[in-house]
């Protein structure tokens, strides 16, 4: 099939020709993505095989059973099995979170504060004549990036790389770095700082910039600001370098403080690098049903946001929730330990189509069909532009979408609604 | 300069250990980590996370080469590692940082609650220092033995 789309990290690149087996196009993370892999066999409770209405119908008692459930995960699967995820959350009176809370959440409040100056990665493409990549690593994250939107790739005004103008900022020399015009390494934990002395020499404050900030001297700042103002048209891409560092969403507001300070001059935009192929969607879908993006609580019959205590790893440190439905995501593996402790503690119910660390702890078990390539749904880009994702071959797992209407369904019944 | 983390009571007394090394933890994606992420409880995926990169001259202060077991030290936990030496010279990553890979080695290290209900998973005080114990499997580390 033809322009088959790949879901793996935000690219979503649509342009992938799958032959049933195997993919062209793929860079090597989306090779490994459609290749075939270990899948959990059937669905099981407390490792017994039991039929797929069974265990939907068990996972349905212990949430309703629960005081307050935690309803986590949904950044890699369609915004159509979202929807009935904020739906069941609010049924149950439990917390509906999404993986962008140990990720690009600092980047939701900052976009709180300040708003966001954004646009489209065809912008980026079509337009761009600088491009910064500050505290990401999109050679290593999101693999085709450069070659689709951002570095290599011929656009309509900007034709090819020799006419853009490339610099990464970071900590570390990333194998993006490689790709770059200009390397800028700072010290770890001063972005805010450099931002900030940007702004000043932006701003004509000069003087007021000490000799060095951040590890980089005030004359190679003086450089990049330079560099930055005679763009025609530049594209700021930020990753988890600045939500996952010293400041988070301070960081975040100030870089787009330093976008607003460059579109008195000259036209910038603003892009975060999301990781997972949905996780906009995992936030845009929870954003339309409930008013809020992540850390919602339907405790009190009403949406509430509050990141400081309504996010997953806040909610298991404290201790807030008594069981847990996990959809197509693995807190096991990414969450510290403190709160994989509490995970390992309450019923977990999940819902995944690979075994992985979440499964080790979980008590209900139920597989599901791989998004894109066996089960269809519409899932946003990085950079908010939906895309279908295809169905490219037949399998007898259910979809997300289906176990989830079905323990929606149940949950109702239960609940005697 | 001798730093606190560097001093080990010894018979009453305070001894300079050059073993141990205070670093910032950064913890991020890499492509082999991204390669092996829907296949968790193999080798492979083990082999993409179970190791901490470091600048050469940081492995000589704790006398660690490729492939030695360090471990890794925070307020939140520790880890033992394989040691990985950054794999171009001296930029890759600077001294007085290590890079190790997300997922449960990471997250043994990384914690910290600050408003934002985001963890720091980057940025971290830390200590490293040679080590004998053996690397924990992933099983070992989320459900015990």
């Amino acid at each position: 099939m033809r322009n088959a789309v790949c879901t793996f990290c935000g690219n979503v690149c649509d342009d992938i020709e799958f032959d049933g087996v195997t993919g062209k196009n793929l860079c090597p993370i989306g090779e490994a993505k459609f290749a075939a892999k270990r899948r959990i066999e059937a669905p099981m409770v407390r490792g017994r095989r039991v039929s797929y209405e069974e265990a939907i119908e068990k996972a349905a008692e212990v949430l309703v059973n629960a005081k307050r459930p935690l309803l986590y995960g949904w950044a890699s699967t369609v915004n159509e099995a979202i929807r009935l995820g904020v739906i069941l959350a609010e049924k149950l009176g439990g917390v509906y979170d999404q993986c962008s809370s140990v990720c690009h959440a600092p980047s939701t409040l900052a976009m709180i504060e300040e708003g966001i100056p954004g646009g489209t990665l065809g912008q980026a493409k079509n337009r761009a004549d600088v491009v910064v990549f500050w505290g990401c690593n999109p050679v290593e994250a999101h693999p085709r990036h450069p070659s689709r939107y951002s570095v290599m790739t011929k656009g309509f005004l900007t034709k090819g790389r020799q006419h853009r103008h490339v610099i990464v900022v970071d900590v570390r020399k990333t194998a993006t770095a490689y790709l770059a015009t200009e390397f800028y390494q700072i010290k770890p934990g001063y972005d805010y700082a450099v931002f900030t002395a940007l702004r000043s020499i932006i701003n004509g404050y000069e003087k007021a910039v000490p000799e060095e900030v951040g590890g980089i001297s005030k004359k190679k700042l003086k450089e990049l600001a330079d560099i930055l103002i005679n763009g025609k048209y530049g594209v700021i891409f930020y990753g988890l370098g600045l939500t996952h560092s010293r400041g988070q969403d301070r960081n975040v507001e100030n870089i787009v403080k330093l976008v607003q300070t460059l579109n008195r001059h000259t036209r910038y935009i603003l892009q975060p690098m999301r990781g997972h192929f949905n996780v906009v969607g995992a936030g845009e879908v929870a954003a339309w049903e409930a008013g809020y993006e992540y850390a919602i609580d339907f405790s009190r019959g009403y949406s509430r946001f509050l990141p400081s205590e309504f996010t997953a790893v806040e909610v298991l440190v404290r201790r807030d929730c008594d069981a847990a439905l996990i959809v197509a995501s693995d807190p096991a593996a990414h969450f510290p330990k403190e709160a994989v402790k509490r995970l390992a503690e309450i019923p977990v119910i999940q819902i995944d189509p690979h075994p992985n660390v979440t499964t080790l702890l979980a008590d209900i078990v139920i597989p599901s069909a791989l998004v894109g390539i066996e089960a269809e749904g519409t899932v946003y880009r990085m950079d908010g532009i939906p895309l279908r994702v295809k169905k490219l071959k037949d399998t007898e797992y259910w979809s997300d979408y289906e176990i989830l209407k079905l323990m929606l369904d149940k949950v109702i019944q239960l609940k005697g609604e | 300069m001798i730093k606190y983390s560097q001093l080990t009571c010894v018979k009453n007394c305070w001894v300079f250990d050059m073993a141990k090394l205070d670093v910032i933890i950064i913890t991020g994606r890499t492509t082999d980590q991204g390669m092996a992420i829907d296949e968790k409880l193999s080798e492979e995926y083990m082999k993409s996370v179970a190791f901490c990169e470091m600048n050469e001259e940081d492995m000589k202060i704790i006398g660690v080469k490729d492939g030695d077991r360090i471990k890794v030290k925070t307020e939140f936990g520790e880890v033992v590692l394989f040691a990985k030496k950054s794999a171009v010279e001296d930029l890759e990553i600077p001294r007085g940082v290590v890079f190790i890979p997300m997922g449960p080695y990471a997250n043994q290290v990384v914690g910290g609650r600050n408003g934002s209900g985001t963890p720091r998973f980057k940025g971290i005080k830390g200590v490293v220092e040679a080590t004998q114990e053996e690397v924990r499997t992933i099983r070992e580390l989320v459900v015990g033995k």
